[in-house]
Parts: C-alpha cells; structure tokens; sequence
C-alpha cells in the first residue's frame, strides 16, 4: 500500500507529464474547431470572418473528400488485409522449427525500421520503374509486358509500399501471440491426429485472435495518417490522395486555414472511433 | 517438449522461411547494393547483383551535393533529444503510477494512451499557425518539442509495463529498514529499472527518427532531420539510382542496428503491454 508520502509524491511526479499531454491535446484541438468555423485564407486575412458550419458543409460535400474517403479507406481496408493474412502466414512459418530461426527473423522485421520517405522513393524507382525497374525486368525475363505502375495503379503501388512496411510489424506481434500457445496443447492436438487445417483454425486461430484484433486496431490508427509515402510518390492526385493529404493541400496549397481545419476534425472524428475500441481492449488488458 | 519434427519437414520449412524472409529484406539488401555501384552500373540490364566494379563514390557524392551529416546530427539531435526530454518527464510519470497507483491511475493511463490517438494532420493548420506565429518553423526546438509530445504517452506506458514487473517487495523492504524516498529510488529502483529504460529510450528514439508528417512539413533547412534529406531525392535525383541508394542506406543504416537489438521491445512498445 502507498503510504501518505509516496501518494502526494505521486500526485507531483505525474503532474508535469499530465499537464502537458492534456495541453498538447486541448490547444490545437480547441484552436482548430475555433479555425474551422471561420472563414480564414492565410494569402488573406482580411477577409477572415465567422461563418458557423460552412467549411464543414464545404468540405464533405466536396466531392475530393468522398475520393479522399474512398481512398482512405481503400487503402486502410487493402494494408490490412495484406499485412494481417501475409503476417499469419510469416508468423507460422517462423514458428516452425526451423534453422536459423533468429536471422530470418532480423530480415523479416527490417523494413518495419525503414522511414516512410525512404522506402516508398526505392520502391517506387528502383523496383516499380517501367523501364529499368527490377520488377519490369523480371516481367520481361519470363515473357510478360511490364507495369507502368504508378501511370498504370497509383493506388496498388501505393498500397504494395504500406503493406511492405507492415507486415514485419503483424508478422511479429502475432509471432509473439503463437510463442505462448502451449505446448501441451499443441502434443494433445498432435496425439489426437488432429490435422493441420482445423488445428489452425479451432486452436491457433482463437489463441491469436486477441493478437490480431490489436494488430488491426493499431495499424488502423497508423494508416489511416499515411502521408509521405504519396507525398514523395504520387504527390496526390485523384486516385491517391487520401484524407491526411487532402488536408495538407487545403492547408499549403490553398491556404485555406478554415477548410482544413474542418478536414482536420473529420479526420480527428475517423481516428476517435477506432482509438475507442483499442482503449476499451488495452483497458480490459490492464484489469487483468 | 517440444513436438519432434521429421528433418525432411524441418529442411523444407527452413527452405521456405528462409526464402520468404529474403523476398522481405530484398528491397534493403538491394539498395545496399546498388549504392555501391557506379550510375551506369545501377541502370544496367540485366541487373547486376554481385559482379560490378565496387566503389564508395557516391557516399562522398552525398556528403558533398546534398550536405548529408548536417540532416543526420538534426536527426540524432532530435530524435535523441526528445526523448531524453522525454524520460526526464516520463520516468517519474511512470514511477508513480507503477507504484504509488491510485483509483485513477488506470484511467489516467488509458487517457494518456487516447492522445496518441489524434492524428497530426487533424490539427495540423493549428499548429502550423502556432508555429508560425511563435517563429518556430524550422527551429530545432519547436520540432523536437512536437516529437517529445509524439511520443510521451508510448513512452510512459512502455516504462509503466517495465516498473510494473519490479517486484514492490523489494521496495517494502528497503522502506522497512528506513530508506528514505530518495534512497530508495537511488540504490533499489534504479538498478532494476535501467534496462527497462534503456529498451523504451532505444525504441522512442526509432520511433522519433522516422516519423515523417511534422519532420517533412514544419522544417525546410535547419532542423531539417533525414526523413526531409530523403524527400529532397525524389526528384530530380532520384533518377540517380545509385546516389538515392547511398543516400538511404545512410538514412536507415544507424537505426536498423539499432531496431534489430530491441525488436523484442517493440512488441511490447507498440501494443501498450496488450501482447507480451
């Protein structure tokens, strides 16, 4: 039990870091509401003036946020897939027992360290050009017409550079959730002639379920902020601009510091709804 | 006991993972790679794996174009020094909810946990303008100030999930035989804590290295990190295959060592203790 001391030395050592986490969150907040509602171009401030919900009207009946949205969530929906169902499939390789289980394991959770600028400039030149590409090149060596890839499916290429950088991190979360599944579990099933496939899907499955479920909240949360992998590929355009980029073109092209910030709360609203349900489970996780 | 495989599975398994590894570390190997070769030789087709003429030109190329080492020490400076901010006000955040928890600690923590949750780019015009207004566009300070944010609840909460394995007994017996508060976090607490520390410090300091939506739009020069430098390539050097491949492997290099020796935190880090 904490003792009187210890309970207001608590009190004073959590206080600075609760005190500037809760400004960090309340004056950008509370400022891009109060932005939102006016009318506020930055080339000019004259004519900046209270205008309620207009920019909210303006901006979800733009017909770029329904493209945005659907790309948001086409490139959201795609990663994950890709991420979850090529994870499942790394993690219960790796869970082999296999040799040199350490080093696949390095090169496997590696491009999960590679920053976004980085990747999305060597895929997108070095792999994915139509010409000298490595992709193009392997295309040609088994007879096939290579891909212009991001003339052709900006939208893919996209898509193949986010899935690259996260199947490492679903792949070894759920690695890790497959590590705890017992062992006697596994020489029951075995004893029992269990096969292969419904020991996956009645055993392992439920087992990581919980994995899998965190894995998808958190890089919901990441994916649905996806920004310089399409600003230093496809610097935007109809088929690839997504919410976030939607909202850095309103703010730096046109300035429109109003209509921005009314994308911003939209994109703050889309977030919420998921950091709800990963709070809800990491909560229960606390309790335990 | 482990179940006992037959070798033949055992080798083919080993085949396969060790095949499916490699396709993921292709695209870092190849980079690797070509940053070594000569701008014709990065363009050649067939493309050359091994066999070309070595050469380190394009490292020099590099420094001396693009003035690498002046982004890498805003990237050190930055991504180290936020964090270390950062533990300077975490370590006693966490300290006192791992042991000293009240009713509202949990709480306390899951609310800490939601403002990770905002998105940057939903308040981005706002602090666009709060810098702008308080001239802290492209300063060293306001970006890794933004970072040290950034990071602030993933890092009390990692070291909350390390305190919280210490055992309190140990802090009980120490209190027992008169060790003042101070004595006790300097000769009990300290000791114990320190890798977790360490662990949380090197995976903030990944975190913090990559992160590419303030890096990328609140800096322009001079507290411009390496994720900028990066973007900078995109065009027109880009084209230049073998110079972007020095110029990444240099971006990435330092903190793939680095990710590699803590990847077991990450786990732990990323999932806020929900996956162990």
């Amino acid at each position: 039990m904490a003792t009187q001391q210890t309970a207001t030395a608590g009190r004073l050592l959590v206080a600075p870091s609760v005190i500037l986490l809760f400004l960090w969150m309340i004056v950008p907040l509370v400022m891009t509401i109060y932005f939102s509602s006016l009318h506020f171009i930055l080339t000019d401030p004259d004519s900046r003036s209270f205008i309620g919900l207009q920019n909210y009207i303006d901006f979800l009946s733009d017909p770029d946020f329904l493209g945005a949205l659907r790309n948001t969530l086409i490139l959201v929906g795609s990663v994950l897939v890709i991420s979850v169902v090529g994870g499942i499939f790394v993690a219960l390789l790796m869970d082999q027992q296999i040799y040199g289980q350490s080093i696949v394991r390095l090169m496997v959770i590696a491009p999960f360290f590679v920053m976004p600028t980085v990747s999305a400039l060597i895929w997108k030149n070095m792999l994915m050009n139509p010409v000298s590409g490595l992709f193009a090149w392997i295309a040609q060596s088994v007879g096939l017409t290579p891909i212009d890839w991001f003339t052709n499916a900006p939208m893919l290429s996209v898509i193949l550079i986010v899935s690259w950088q996260w199947l490492p991190f679903a792949s070894l979360i759920l690695l890790t959730a497959l590590q705890s599944l017992d062992e006697e579990q596994k020489e029951a099933a075995a004893l029992d002639g269990v096969g292969a496939i419904p020991f996956f899907f009645y055993i392992v499955l439920p087992h990581i379920a919980r994995a899998m479920t965190v894995v998808i909240l958190i890089e919901t949360i990441f994916l649905l902020s996806v920004f310089a992998e399409i600003y230093v590929t496809t610097n935007g355009g109809p088929s690839t601009t997504n919410i976030p980029f939607l909202v850095y073109e309103l703010a730096q092209h046109s300035y429109d510091v109003g209509g921005a910030s009314a994308g911003g709360i939209v994109a703050v609203v889309l977030a919420n709804i998921v950091a709800y349900f990963l709070v809800r489970i990491v909560g229960k996780n606390l309790e335990s | 006991m482990a179940l006992k495989q037959t070798v033949g599975k055992r080798v083919g398994m080993t085949a396969l993972a060790w095949v499916v590894g490699f396709l993921i570390f292709f695209p870092i190997l190849w980079t690797f790679l070509t940053s070594f070769k000569s701008e014709l030789e990065a363009f050649s087709l067939p493309p050359k794996f091994l066999f070309f003429h070595w050469t380190t030109e394009n490292y020099a190329e590099v420094q001396s174009r693009s003035d690498y080492l002046a982004f890498a020490w805003n990237s050190i400076l930055l991504s180290v020094g936020a964090n270390l901010v950062g533990l300077i006000v975490g370590v006693p955040a966490a300290w006192s909810m791992a042991f000293a928890p009240t009713k509202r600690t949990k709480d306390l923590l899951l609310w800490m946990l939601s403002t990770k949750m905002m998105p940057g780019v939903g308040v981005f015009a706002a602090v666009y303008y709060i810098f702008q207004y308080l001239g802290l566009l492209d300063n060293r300070i306001g970006i890794g100030f933004l970072l040290f944010m950034a990071n602030l609840p993933i890092l009390i909460w990692m070291l909350y999930t390390y305190f919280k394995e210490i055992p309190v007994d140990i802090l009980e017996a120490a209190r027992m035989d008169g060790a003042s508060l101070l004595n006790e976090i300097i000769y009990v607490l300290t000791p114990m804590a320190v890798p977790g520390i360490a662990s949380t410090l090197l995976l903030c300091i990944i975190l913090s290295w990559n992160e590419a939506f303030w890096t990328l739009n609140l800096t322009t020069s001079n507290a411009a990190p390496l994720t900028a430098f990066i973007a900078s390539y995109s065009a027109p050097e880009g084209l230049f295959w073998a110079k972007l491949s020095a110029a990444s492997t240099l971006a990435i290099a330092p903190i793939l060592v680095l990710g590699w020796f803590c990847q077991k935190q990450l786990v732990r880090g990323l999932t806020f203790g929900a996956v162990k």
